[in-house]
């Protein structure tokens, strides 16, 4: 049981910011995790809490203790690598004890000790006799939880993952995701994993940190960071957006010189982004303060039709869900107004 | 859709006739300018039958320039393995500055001629420099000696381990090196575990050219040696004498242990390549 603070955390690579002034508390059991495209510095972050890069300002504690200039090795956590890493000369069994073996004598445990403890941990990770393969005659999958059993031998203050599933097929991946959600309630590690992918890390994390070009951008549960996304980034990151310049006055939202039916209570007064989720839309018959748009597309997505719309004379297009039987032909028109919403300033 | 150009033809493949053309070419020219000397070499060592090859091996002089030959590559190989994985370990797994420079430095040897290996130390031990007497006060003698001769070896053996190790460490990364770090193993551990065994078959590789180098180099060691019979003759140097004396039989016998030497080499290094082939296909995470 861990927690782990970042704090105000700054990396440059040969002065080129890769982070820049991040902070992040962590807690003690919690499965989080750090979500961002290619370039947003969530590898780095990772790296830099192993041990594996140090930070070029800022700190980095452990349990409050400040491990910013301890190595690795003293840093004591369970690191899992996109490509595994596995040693290749070396069988399942190896591997696993890898951790155990190179202890120093004192507190290396005795052989017979580590060969039951490499045999819970394969029993753990479901690989039970396969400890004399090598690591080449095992599929992604298999290789993955290897990867993690070798990781937690030595038991780990904190887990932490770098794209765990990243290499591995999309129904692979989704079996591993459910079976990582049940490990980590099992053994209530500290986890940490990185990852690109959206739907990853709302479906498994109890926290989602969305990072964007070295900084946070948000922290939250799924349902914060989707439905209260706190920045147009996190808006189009996460999820669909379907996005229209507005502007608001009198607590409404104009688009050009006409309201379209959404108050705007709160938003300050100005030039705005408004975005909503394309599948979160009401229709409406006539159009007395709604958005009024013509369909110009229309692709099929798997559980609904996805309808292109232009609005105000062609000025904009924003997209739209639609029930796969909706009768809307092109240069039909579509009246709507989005169920929920989200407004963002926008310097004019 | 008649019978005529519906017949399958490789894009790739050749007419019979051009491909009997060109492996004929190609089968020719090894033939002539590979296999007939290396044939010539063992015809003429044993043109005065088995007894007298065997005699031009045992001579004292020919023995001498064996054993020298020996001592010289068991000096030169593994100082050139230790420094071939301490360069390569450092140019494929971190970045300093002057990286670029070190490259080039050590392929320096590759690019110069051997006899200007050899005239290096001359100018830099030899009678009319600095260290020559300094060392020589001391009764430590570089030039005509065997240190020379070491030197001259090392300097122009010392590409060919790191040459094989640095697109091997480099194209392995440091991944299985910072799994080993985080699962609390040592540096030292690291190295002795961990990537020692991923590049196992390279250094080998990398030895046995450098070995085979070492043992054959001619121009650097003749410039150094002094060619002084049963004290500073290699093997290479021993054949030029016993050629230049027109003693055919006996150049010819020391020259095929070298040429059974190259061909020691060459089959391992063939065996080593289907072994690392294969294991480095199999490896691939």
């Amino acid at each position: 049981m861990m927690e782990v603070t970042v704090s105000n955390v700054t990396k440059e690579f040969a002065r080129f910011p890769a982070l820049n002034d991040v902070s992040l508390d962590i807690r003690s059991g919690e499965l989080i995790a750090l979500l961002g495209p290619s370039g947003s510095g969530k590898t780095t972050l990772l790296r830099l809490i192993a041990g594996l890069d140090q930070p070029t300002n800022g700190k980095i504690l452990f349990g409050g203790e400040d491990a910013s200039h301890k190595s690795v090795q003293e840093r004591n956590i369970g690191f899992v690598f996109q490509h595994y890493a596995l040693f290749r000369h070396m069988t399942v069994a190896e591997n696993i004890a890898f951790g155990l073996n190179v202890r120093p004598s004192s507190t290396r445990p005795p052989k017979n000790e580590i060969r039951k403890r490499v045999a819970e941990l394969l029993e753990m990770v479901h690989l039970s006799g396969l400890e004399k393969r090598y690591p080449n005659q095992l599929s992604g999958g298999q290789r993955q939880r290897v990867a993690l059993a070798r990781a937690m031998a030595i038991e780990p203050r904190v887990l932490l993952l770098d794209e765990p599933f990243g290499a591995l097929d999309a129904k692979v991946r989704k079996e591993l995701r459910k079976w990582l959600r049940e490990f980590h309630d099992r053994t209530g590690h500290t986890t940490v994993f990185v990852t690109h992918d959206q739907e990853e890390a709302l479906e498994l994390a109890d926290r989602v940190v969305v990072m964007s070009q070295g900084k946070i951008e948000q922290v939250g549960s799924a349902d914060d960071v989707y439905d209260k996304p706190g920045s147009p980034f996190v808006h189009r990151f996460i999820g669909e957006a379907s996005e229209l310049p507005v502007r608001v006055e009198n607590g409404e939202v104009w688009l050009d010189d006409r309201t379209v039916g959404l108050k705007a209570d709160g938003a300050a007064e100005g030039p705005s982004s408004l975005f909503f989720r394309p599948h979160d839309i009401e229709f409406l018959s006539g159009c007395g303060g709604c958005f009024d748009g013509v369909v110009v597309g229309s692709r099929r997505l798997a559980g609904a039709r996805r309808l292109e719309l232009e609005l105000g004379g062609s000025q904009y297009r924003v997209e739209v869900d639609v029930p796969v039987d909706h009768p809307a032909a092109l240069r039909s028109q579509i009246n709507f107004r989005p169920k929920h919403w989200q407004l963002f300033p926008r310097s004019a | 859709m008649a019978d005529r150009g519906t017949r399958f033809v490789n894009p790739v493949d050749e007419r019979t006739g051009t491909k009997i053309v060109l492996t004929s070419i190609g089968g020719l020219y090894l033939a002539f300018f590979l296999f007939l000397p290396l044939v010539a070499v063992f015809i003429e060592a044993f043109r005065k039958g088995a007894a007298s090859y065997w005699e031009a091996l045992v001579e004292p002089d020919a023995a001498a320039a064996i054993r020298l030959t020996l001592l010289v590559a068991a000096i030169a190989v593994p100082l050139n393995l230790v420094f071939g994985v301490a360069a390569a370990w450092a140019i494929a797994k971190f970045e300093f500055k002057g990286k670029a420079f070190l490259i080039t430095l050590i392929d320096l040897p590759f690019s110069i001629s051997p006899v200007i290996s050899g005239l290096v130390y001359v100018l830099l031990f030899g009678s009319h420099s600095v260290l020559g007497p300094i060392l020589k006060s001391y009764g430590i003698e570089i030039l005509f000696a065997v240190p020379g001769i070491v030197l001259a070896t090392v300097f122009v053996t010392f590409p060919f381990v790191a040459r094989e190790l640095i697109p091997l460490m480099q194209d392995q990364g440091s991944g299985d090196e910072e799994a080993a770090l985080s699962l609390g193993a040592s540096g030292w551990q690291t190295f002795w575990y961990v990537t020692l065994p991923n590049i196992k078959w390279g250094l080998l590789y990398g030895v046995l050219l450098c070995n085979a180098r070492a043992m054959g180099e001619f121009g650097a060691v003749s410039v150094v040696s002094g060619h002084i019979r049963g004290l500073t003759n290699t093997m290479p140097l021993h054949v030029e004498i016993l050629y230049n004396e027109y003693n055919m039989a006996a150049a010819f016998a020391v020259a095929s242990l070298l040429a059974a030497l190259a061909l020691v080499t060459l089959a391992l290094k063939t065996l080593l390549e289907i072994r690392f082939g294969a294991g480095n296909a199999g490896g691939r995470h």
